[in-house]
This record gives structure tokens, C-alpha cells and sequence, in this order.
């Protein structure tokens, strides 16, 4: 209870809310009339939304919702599986992410993705987050060591895992894998973080870390948070979109959406009767 | 059946497996234990293995499963790796894996008949070291192919999406990520396929032929353990010394067990 407590009195809620850029920053996700095959199966059917440049942005939707294919969609992993398509633009600082000219190694270094079951990819704590950018081609002990060190500040980690660097990554708690997946995402200084019910898996107390953690990650990087959890939505208190049957239902702050929803569909999702 | 009753049933004939293996192993050893000398370790056979060692004999299985192995260890693994990582989805993966099994049954002379026509006459190669380990090499690679993919497919699909996610290159996770996480399954494989190619005798007496001359070149003639137990049994030169040569055998196997477990040990320790 106490360390509830504690967890709680770090971040100012209050301010949070004037955080939240509406109009002052310049665009960032720009998504028009977006749809998405999977086969025949339509996942998501002309989504037009705006996501704008250190914001935190909080998608939630019930299970099916495409909620995750749209996610999927901005780092395009939705590749890996065969037989999809999508219609209309989906824009990164006014580039299509679908345009044949895009690397998407480097997009996906641009566009880090944080995963519901936290993986710890089977190495060492340190493998983990060096990970990225060994792949990048750094190879400088030195280099990597300062890297690894200020992604594991960031995400909170480091006082926790910096005497045991070398052991397996699977040794840690479920919370402590769910920061080392941010911190490998961090690693690799990406504009835009994805993030996939990323607490889905966690106990209560790992999960207000993590979102804690978001409002501090968010003065730096642009947030997509995915979550089916309207109470998350409403505990992160950020910009929201709603995603029904893959479709956008509306978007607004997260105040609005719980208290004048301007949809029955999601007043009713907000009002806990169905979801 | 109560479950004490099948208990005790399974453990009766998990007792009776056990039994039969400690038996013949018994048996070899009653029987070969007293011809086992360090002469006969270290010189070479006289008067057709009657009297004398096993020495070249030695050399001829060590040369013949490890060029063997040095061929198809890579291939296979990297069959392996094409199958499940860059073909999954087509038909060439179940085309090949049909081919494997069925490589994999096939009785090993068939192997030394075709390593005889095709390396030794067609090749000219002759009966030789290189044509006896191109066809065991030949023989293991369906087992090499067919473990090391079931390895790779048991690498959870989250790994490959989470080094995707960072921006790694498919040939990037696969050496990064997935194969290390098979190696335990690869490694196990590899070992399995050293056992059937060390104890093969029917496709090698046609291939490498059976001189009891140390080897000096790849192109030599040369004898394995398991051949020149044959001789020895079969032409009745001296069934003191084929029992000693089976022994010989069985604890070179057992060498290679423990050492291919001991690496093992030593990578999984190395990277927890």
C-alpha cells in the first residue's frame, strides 16, 4: 500500500493534463481513410487521426477493435503476416510508411514497438539493450556501455539490474522485462514509441510504474499507448481515440470521452457495458 | 488399474530397457575388457587384425564421421534455417521435409551402393576416406535437416518479433536471436547424427573400403571400427579382438557424448 502510495505521489496528475499539446505541435502520425486486409478480412476501415509530436496518445478499444493492427500498421510488422493489404495514407512526418522508398529496418529503429507479453530475447540484461544498435552496427564496447546505461535510466531500470548486467534476461519479474523492452526500444533513440497493452501481464504496482513512466518518456518521444482498458485510458488522462469494430469512433481528451462522450457506442464501452 | 499398479508396471519395463542395455553392454565388455590394452589403443593390426591394435582403425572412424560431419552440419542447419525462416509459407518446405523422411528411412547399404557407383566408380574417387565421408555425410544430412528445423520451429515467434521490432534484418535475427535459441535442439541433432554415422558399417565397407593401413591422404583407403569388428567377427580372424574393437567402439561414442554435453553445458552457462 505504501509503495502504491509512493508510486502515485512522483507523478502530478494535475499537470499532466496541460501537457497534452492539442494544437501547438506539428503533426506526427497522420492516418487518412487508412484501412487494412487481413485476406478478405477487413481489420480496419477508413481511420482518418492526427497524433501530434510529444504527445501521448491512448487507443482503446475492445478486442478486435484493430486497435493493434493500426498499431502494427506504423511499423509495418503487420508484414510479417502474409496476405494483408491497406488502403488510403498513413503518414510519419508526411511520408507514407507504405511508400516503396521506405527502408523499414530504419523505420523500425524510428518506430520502436513494446509488446503485451514483455520478451526477453534470450541473452544477457545488457545483450538485450545493446541489442538494437549492435545490429545498427555499433560495435564500440564503450559506446554500447553508455547507451545501455542511459536506456536503463530511462526506463527506470538501472538501479535494479546494474550490479547483474550479465545475467540471463529471463530472470527478471514480469514489470522488470516490460521496462527492458522499453529500454531496448529506447536504445536505439526512436521519435516514436509504440506501446501494445504493454502492462496487460503486470501486477498493479508494475503497471502505475510503467505509466508513470510514460508522462516522463513523453517530454522526449511521441507515445502511442494501445490498451482494452478504458480505466487505464481514463488513469493516463491523455489524448484518446476509441476503436470499435475497426473502426475510429471518435477521438478527444480523455476527460471528454469519459464525461460527454459524444457516441452512445462509446458512452456505453466508457460505462463499463460491454468491453 | 490403480495408479500404484501402473507405477509399478512402468517402472518394470523401464527396469527391463534398462536391463537389456546394461546386458549387452556387459556382455561386450566381459568379453572385450581383456584384449583392451594400451598396445592395442596404439598399434596397428598384424596378421589381419589377429594379433596387434586398432589404431588405424581408430584414425579411419575419427577422419570419416568428422569430415562427415564437417559437410553436412552446415547444409543441414542451413536447410534448416531456409526452411523455417525464408520459405514457410510455400510448398517447398513440405516437399523437402517429405524427402528427408524419407531419406531418413532408408536402410544405410542403399547409401553405400550409391556412394560406391556414384563417388568411388563415377567420381573415380576410389574406395577412400573423402568417398567414405561424402557418403555418410550423404547418409546424416536428412537427420541434421529434419532435427534443427523442429529446433528453429520451437524458437517462439514473440523473439522474432521483438528483434524485427529493433530493426534487425531477417539474416540479423536469425544468427542473432533464433539460432541461439535452437542450439540446445541443433546440437542434439548433431549428436544423434554423429552416433548413426560412427557405427555405420554397411555404407562404408563399399566406400572407404577396408585397409588396414594408416591413412596418409583423403584419397587412402581406410578401415572404421565398425568394419573391422565385421571382418574380424565374420571372417572368424579373432573374436577376442573384434569383442575388444566393439569396445573400443562404444567408448569412443561415450567420449563424444560427454564432450558434445560438456560444450553444451559450457555455452548455456556462458550465456545465463
Amino acid at each position: 500500500m505504501v509503495e502504491i502510495e509512493a508510486v502515485r505521489g512522483k507523478g502530478a496528475r494535475e499537470d499532466n493534463n496541460r501537457r497534452i499539446p492539442e494544437n501547438g505541435s506539428p503533426v506526427k502520425i497522420h492516418a487518412h481513410n487508412f484501412s487494412f486486409f487481413y485476406g478478405d478480412h477487413l481489420a480496419l476501415r477508413n481511420v482518418s487521426l492526427e497524433i501530434r509530436h510529444n504527445q501521448l496518445f491512448t487507443i482503446m478499444g475492445p478486442s478486435g477493435s484493430g486497435k493493434t493492427t493500426f498499431l502494427r500498421a506504423l511499423n509495418r510488422l503487420g508484414d510479417l503476416i502474409p496476405n494483408t493489404r491497406h488502403e488510403g495514407s498513413l503518414k510519419i512526418d508526411g511520408t507514407d510508411v507504405y511508400d516503396s522508398r521506405t527502408d523499414i529496418a530504419e523505420l523500425r529503429r524510428n518506430v520502436g514497438m513494446v509488446f503485451a507479453l514483455p520478451v526477453a530475447l534470450p541473452m544477457s540484461i545488457f545483450s538485450n539493450v545493446a541489442h538494437g544498435p549492435r545490429m545498427q552496427g555499433v560495435r564500440h564496447q564503450k559506446e554500447l556501455e553508455e547507451i545501455v546505461e542511459k536506456a536503463l535510466r530511462d526506463a527506470i531500470l538501472w538501479d535494479e539490474v546494474k550490479d547483474r548486467l550479465s545475467d540471463n534476461a529471463s530472470r527478471l519479474s514480469g514489470g522488470q522485462l516490460q521496462r527492458l523492452s522499453i529500454a531496448r526500444v529506447l536504445a536505439l533513440e526512436p521519435e516514436i514509441i509504440l506501446l501494445d497493452e504493454p502492462t496487460s501481464g503486470l501486477d498493479p504496482i508494475s503497471t502505475l510504474r510503467i505509466e508513470e513512466l510514460l508522462w516522463e518518456l513523453v517530454e522526449r518521444y511521441t507515445i502511442v499507448l494501445v490498451t482494452h482498458n478504458p480505466l487505464q485510458a481514463a488513469r493516463i488522462d491523455s489524448r484518446t481515440a476509441f476503436f470499435l469494430m475497426g473502426e475510429l469512433i471518435e477521438t478527444g481528451s480523455a476527460y471528454d470521452i469519459f464525461t460527454r462522450p459524444k457516441d452512445k457506442r462509446t458512452e456505453d464501452y466508457v460505462s463499463g457495458k460491454f468491453g | 488399474m490403480t495408479d500404484r499398479q501402473i507405477t509399478l508396471l512402468f517402472a518394470g519395463i523401464t527396469g527391463l530397457t534398462v536391463l537389456i542395455l546394461v546386458f549387452i553392454i556387459g556382455y561386450v565388455m566381459i568379453n572385450g575388457l581383456p584384449g583392451l590394452t594400451l598396445q592395442f589403443l596404439l598399434e596397428s593390426p598384424r596378421e589381419m587384425g589377429r594379433t596387434g591394435g586398432v589404431f588405424p582403425a581408430i584414425v579411419g572412424t575419427v577422419l570419416l564421421t568428422g569430415i562427415a560431419l564437417i559437410i553436412a552440419a552446415p547444409v543441414g542447419i542451413l536447410t534448416a534455417v531456409y526452411l523455417t525462416e525464408y520459405t514457410r509459407d510455400t510448398w517447398l518446405p513440405k516437399i523437402v521435409r517429405f524427402g528427408t523422411e524419407s531419406l531418413a528411412g532408408i536402410p544405410s547399404i542403399i547409401f553405400g551402393l550409391f556412394g560406391f557407383l556414384f563417388f568411388v566408380i563415377y567420381l573415380d574417387l576410389g574406395w577412400s576416406v573423402l568417398s567414405g565421408a561424402l557418403t555418410l555425410s550423404a547418409m546424416i544430412l536428412p537427420t541434421i535437416v529434419r532435427t534443427s528445423e523442429e529446433a528453429i520451429r520451437a524458437v517462439p515467434d514473440a523473439y522474432r518479433e521483438a528483434s524485427f521490432a529493433l530493426g534487425s534484418t531477417r539474416w540479423q535475427t536469425v544468427t542473432s536471436v533464433v539460432l541461439p535459441s535452437a542450439k540446445p535442439g541443433i546440437m542434439t541433432g548433431v549428436i544423434l547424427a554423429i552416433g548413426r554415422a560412427i557405427g555405420e558399417t554397411a555404407a562404408v565397407i563399399f566406400t572407404a573400403g577396408s585397409s588396414l593401413r594408416l591413412p596418409r591422404t583423403l584419397l587412402d583407403s581406410t578401415r572404421t571400427l565398425p568394419v573391422h569388428f565385421y571382418i574380424l567377427a565374420r571372417e572368424g580372424i579373432s573374436l577376442e579382438n573384434a569383442y575388444s574393437t566393439a569396445l573400443v567402439l562404444i567408448l569412443l561414442i561415450l567420449a563424444i557424448n560427454i564432450a558434445a554435453y560438456t560444450i553444451m553445458d559450457r555455452l548455456a552457462k556462458k550465456e545465463s
